[in-house]
């Protein structure tokens, strides 16, 4: 009876230092979370009706083209920094031919993103011009760079925010196209 | 010092420089105008977090509002322009998140802390007071041991007199 009571009257000494270790632990997870990341809701969804001209010829970019491949678009412009440090990464990923690359240029001027592509080259297929950000809300672009992995139904399956890095090369976006392939097929 | 007051000028014009790029926007009847500055205020501004689209100046609260303010002119109902920006940028940038399975520990979480707080603020008031009542049964003995001693004395100082 008394030893009952005594584990007892332990337990709920050390029901403080419980409560506290877990309570550490949450908030030791919530640091590991980046609160810039807001998860896409728009990941399973077929891509939002647009039609941009391009910018460095005369045409158009549209939702319809963005089928029949496995196509990344990458929303960037030439004041946004972050898209300079992941632009020698989706010049690569263009190269590679894995995947086609097309630019969302994302309230930039014509000139500006035209002398960034000319001085840094060119990794894009084509690059559809969203003067006033209003196709980049569509998206639910909120800030560059920002890429979306579009399959060959149109739908977007991922959602990149932040410059892509080698790591999101092979560990987010290799796997996922070569899934998408073997769905294809 | 005059380092100092230097620094202190740039500062305002700093400060103005930012504050400067305020739209205004003219409504046709003012239930678009309140339902405008109602959604800028409910919604987040994704870039700058922890504040709306009403405070924040960034140039996408900017896009945000605007965006608003050409759905309402196209006869759009608040609703409407709630769902739009929720299929685009997910309940976060909703102040106010609905209610649902995956807000359900949101919404009760802070009640069945209460709750909890409450039946262990009971637990530990009732164990005192059982406590205690241990402590009046202690005493009600030692009353009776009281009362022996006095008698005692009594009989004593009784022997005392005689």
């Amino acid at each position: 009876m008394t030893a009952s009571r005594d584990s007892k009257k332990s337990l709920r000494r050390f029901l403080p230092l419980a409560i506290f270790v877990v309570l550490v632990g949450l908030l030791a997870y919530g640091l590991t979370l980046d609160p810039r990341r807001v998860p896409s809701p728009l990941i399973g969804k077929p891509v939002p009706v647009f039609e941009l001209p391009l910018l460095d010829k005369p045409g158009t970019l549209s939702s319809s083209d963005l089928r029949g491949e496995i196509s990344l678009v990458n929303a960037w412009a030439s004041w946004c920094v972050a898209c300079r440090s992941e632009h020698e990464i989706v010049t690569e990923l263009s190269r590679s031919g894995l995947i086609k690359v097309y630019g969302l240029n994302y309230k930039d001027e014509a000139g500006n993103a035209k002398q960034w592509l000319k001085r840094l080259g060119n990794p894009y297929f084509v690059n559809a011009v969203d003067r006033d950000g209003r196709v980049g809300i569509e998206w639910g672009v909120y800030g560059t760079p920002e890429s979306f992995l579009i399959d060959h139904n149109g739908i977007i399956r991922h959602k990149v925010i932040g410059p892509i890095t080698p790591s999101i090369v092979s560990e987010e976006l290799v796997p996922l196209i070569k899934q998408i392939k073997s769905e294809m097929s | 010092m005059k380092i100092l007051a230097a620094l202190c000028l740039w500062g305002v014009i700093w400060c103005n420089a930012i504050a400067a790029p305020v739209t205004i926007y003219k409504f046709d009847s003012k239930e678009n105008e309140a339902i405008f500055y109602k959604l800028s205020d409910e919604l987040r501004c994704l870039v700058c977090q922890n504040q709306n689209i009403a405070e924040s100046n960034s140039e996408l609260a900017q896009d945000l509002k605007q965006q608003i303010y050409t759905m309402l002119r196209d006869g759009k109902s608040e609703d409407e322009i709630i769902e739009f920006m929720v299929e685009r940028y997910g309940d976060y940038v909703l102040f106010d998140p609905p209610f649902k399975p995956l807000t359900w520990l949101l919404w009760l979480g802070p009640l069945m802390l209460f709750f909890l707080a409450l039946v262990v603020g009971m637990k530990a008031i009732g164990g005192h007071r059982s406590e205690k009542t241990n402590d009046a049964q202690y005493s009600s003995d030692d009353a009776e041991r009281l009362d022996r001693l006095k008698s005692e004395l009594n009989q004593s100082s009784d022997k005392d007199k005689v």
